[in-house]
């Protein structure tokens, strides 16, 4: 049996250069499928792992009650005080307690050669914001200087837009701002330019903070601050880690992409499906005089049908790897930029993971199998005689 | 037998092969219906808009909110006609849904939007009703709202004097669009401005950014040069441009999505270029004694490369005609279950797009096959060489 399979099977994928045309249609079809699925789930994979690297579980992010986004938080210098002195933050060697209040708004930037502009994170941050963010260090240039109007821009937004190269000027409310370092951290942070906090509250006409970190003394750290400041009547925060805060923002993106995969995989997937059919009832029917010959010397209905299927699951699979290679070298690391929840332009790269590629050959495999399954019966079915006398 | 009947009577021969090349031709005109509405969505904006209004913004970005005081001199500038101010409410729906709101004067939104259609009753109880709010059809209609009713709203932006960010307001008028693409456009609410500038309790005077109304669309860029040249050098420096190309800016804002969208579309089309191309060829290939048996009867060369390609044109006509039939619909049911978020319009433009398509797939697909059945030689067709 498993002989039989083996020879009809290998007859068959041995045919295939004179169908070369045919059998192509599967593969290219296949590879279509895979390539967009894996390319669409890229993007919302890549966007993903840029946010959510950016949060750590050992920092907590108060915002002011129901703010949802940090551009819309807004915290007064006395509650900002009081946030910091809450139970559970972590003290720096002097006893200060290691938190950073912050202040979120936004500016515009072109992108290179458009005349449409888009919109950047301006962040004013306090010296700690800088231990909060282990992660973030500056790559050319110097640190912005206390009190000056000076800027420090993530990489991102320094390869993604125009105007915020080092050296270069931004202009902002009616005041210059020079860029005289560029940072990374390879998250979210690089799509942001950060100030000097109180430089960034006077020209943006902020009394406030948009937020708060704080660096939590202890696994028990967020629970304590919670109870802290709930308890308090003086502000009404939501307090979270700044990993939850990140990752609730990728949620709307996943799901609009993940949608938008779906829908479109899913009605190529059906045109891949009939393509697939054709091209194997074709080569059932190319095939027809060499099947039944088959079928008079003695082999049996059920390795003809294996058979077919396997050679449909084989081509399948092929368009499959070739889509998500094509996918791989198209997209991955492809740096794009939309829009993120505060508003403003989120950098980032398209990852094609492993687990992405895996799941588009497994959509390959089905679509293969269900391509080959008709024509295969087809092929079993077809009396032997008819079809010696046709060819 | 008629030509064209010899035509369809050769797309029946093989039945299997037409219907299931049929349907890939289908699926994949659908896609591409669905995925070029939403490119046009990006790449040229609502043009029903116009340019006879202009939204001036804080320069450094919309969320900047200007001053009221910057109105008596907008006003000022000649060309001019009306002006209105909105600040975003930032509004959020019972769990966690995220609508349009927008605060405004009453009076001065009636004469910067006359598109809006709404009984005078209603324009009415909106200026006079302290807590009032109107909503478009489209959203009353999503979350069935009713004219009387307290909709409760909240902020996700701005708290109240006793910092509770619930808000609540009467809903007083429900309005419509002047015509299908204003009413389309129905799933903006706008709320009085006068109680919420009161209420809040970030204080008065945020007028958020403006909306103008020129006497004279043509007066378009000179009117925002004016304006922007004013308040120059000031804190509060502006940035005016036109309403539809504030619009492009909003949906631009999402940025590359329409490459990747464009991306697809190639994929598709190449896919199915592959697909409906081998089919016919094959079928071609299969028919050639036939073909030599057409020409033996007389048919010129130039006859039998018109059978084939009008064989390959009218799969392609079917199927992408067919597509695009299913598309429009499900173009308006995406539209509605996303609330207009995701306006997918398979209209006119998208539909003449379509028509060119399945032009050049004809063309494409049918004419190397075409032109091999034209230039076949009678004896080794039949002899089959």
């Amino acid at each position: 049996m498993l002989q039989q399979i083996l020879s009809i099977t290998l007859l068959g994928l041995r045919s295939i250069p004179e169908r070369l045309g045919a059998s192509l249609v599967i593969v290219v079809g296949l590879a279509g499928v895979v390539a967009v699925f894996t390319a669409l789930l890229a993007m919302a994979a890549g966007f993903r792992s840029t946010l959510e690297s950016a949060g750590r579980t050992d920092v907590a992010l108060v915002l002011r009650g129901g703010s949802q986004a940090e551009l819309n938080s807004g915290i007064s210098r006395e509650q900002g005080a009081i946030i910091k002195q809450a139970a559970g933050v972590a003290k720096d060697p002097d006893g200060q307690a290691l938190a950073s209040a912050e202040v979120v708004v936004i500016a515009e930037l072109m992108r290179p050669g458009g005349k449409t502009s888009s919109n950047i994170t301006v962040r004013g941050v306090e010296p700690a914001a800088f231990a909060l963010r282990p992660q973030l260090r500056i790559v050319a240039g110097r640190m912005f200087g206390q009190g000056l109007r000076e800027l420090i821009v993530g990489q991102g937004v320094s390869r993604q837009f125009a105007g915020a190269r080092l050296g270069q000027v931004v202009r902002m409310r009616g005041s210059d701002w020079t860029v005289v370092g560029v940072f990374a951290s390879g998250d979210a942070y690089e799509s942001e330019l950060w100030a000097d906090v109180d430089v960034a509250q006077s020209t943006f006409n902020r009394q406030g903070y948009s937020s708060v970190r704080l660096a939590l003394a202890d696994s028990g750290g967020l629970r304590a601050v919670k109870d802290a400041l709930s308890a308090d009547p003086r502000v009404n925060v939501d307090v979270e880690t700044e990993k939850q805060y990140f990752s609730g923002q990728t949620e709307q993106f996943r799901r609009t992409i993940g949608a938008l995969a779906g829908v479109v995989t899913l009605i190529m997937a059906l045109g891949a499906i009939f393509a697939a059919l054709n091209t194997m009832y074709a080569a059932v029917d190319t095939r027809a005089r060499e099947i039944a010959t088959l079928r008079a010397v003695g082999f049996r209905g059920l390795p003809v049908v294996v058979s077919i299927m396997l050679e449909s699951l084989i081509l399948a699979l092929a368009g499959g790897l070739l889509g998500a290679l094509a996918a791989y070298v198209l997209f991955n690391n492809m740096v794009v930029s939309t829009l993120g929840a505060n508003f403003t332009q989120v950098v980032f790269r398209f990852a094609v993971t492993p687990s992405l590629v895996a799941n588009g050959l497994i959509i390959a495999v089905v679509i293969g199998m269900i391509g080959g399954c008709l024509p295969a019966l087809r092929a079993a079915r077809q009396p032997v005689t008819a079809a010696l006398r046709a060819a | 037998m008629t030509r064209t009947g010899f035509v369809i009577a050769n797309l029946w021969r093989k039945k299997t092969r037409t219907v299931l090349t049929l349907l890939s031709i289908v699926t994949a005109f659908l896609l591409f219906g669905l995925l070029q509405a939403v490119n046009v969505l990006f790449t040229s904006g609502a043009d029903f808009i116009g340019a006879a209004r202009l939204v001036t913004q804080a320069r450094v970005s919309f969320t900047q909110s200007l001053p009221m005081r910057l109105l008596p001199q907008i006003e000022s500038v000649p060309g001019v006609e009306h002006v209105m101010w909105q600040q975003w409410f930032g509004a959020v729906y019972q769990e966690n849904t995220q609508l349009i709101f927008l605060a405004t004067d009453p009076a001065r939104l009636r004469l910067v939007y006359p598109e809006y259609i709404m009984p005078d009753a209603q324009w009415q109880a909106f200026e006079s009703t302290r807590t009032s709010m109107i909503v478009g059809r489209n959203l009353a209609n999503q979350y069935g709202w009713e004219i009387g009713q307290k909709v409760p709203i909240a902020s996700n932006i701005f708290p109240q004097q006793d910092g509770s960010k619930n808000w609540t307001f009467d809903l007083v008028g429900i309005y419509d669009g002047k015509d299908e693409d204003w009413q389309r456009n129905t799933n903006v609410g706008w709320i009085n401005f006068a109680y919420f500038d009161e209420a809040n309790q970030f204080g008065r005077g945020r007028a958020g950014t403006y909306t103008i109304k020129l006497a004279d669309a043509g007066q378009a860029e000179q009117v925002a040069r004016t304006i922007d040249a004013m308040f120059e050098n000031s804190p509060d420096e502006t940035k005016t441009q036109t309403e539809k190309d504030f619009n492009i800016g909003f949906i631009k804002q999402i940025g590359d999505i329409g490459l990747i969208v464009r991306w697809i579309l190639f994929a598709v089309f190449f896919t199915l270029l592959l697909v409906v191309g081998n089919t016919i060829a094959q079928s071609v290939r299969e028919r050639i004694p036939e073909l030599a048996i057409l020409k033996t009867l007389g048919f010129r060369d130039g006859e039998v490369l018109g059978f084939v390609l009008a064989e390959a044109a009218l799969l392609c006509a079917l199927g992408g005609l067919a597509g695009l039939a299913i598309a429009t619909p499900l173009g308006v049911a995406i539209t509605r279950a996303t609330g207009g978020n995701l306006p997918i319009a398979v209209d006119g433009t998208v539909w003449l797009v379509g028509g060119i398509a399945i032009v050049l797939l004809s063309l494409a697909v049918g004419l190397l096959p075409a032109l091999r059945a034209g230039r076949l030689t009678i004896v080794d067709a039949l002899a089959g060489r």
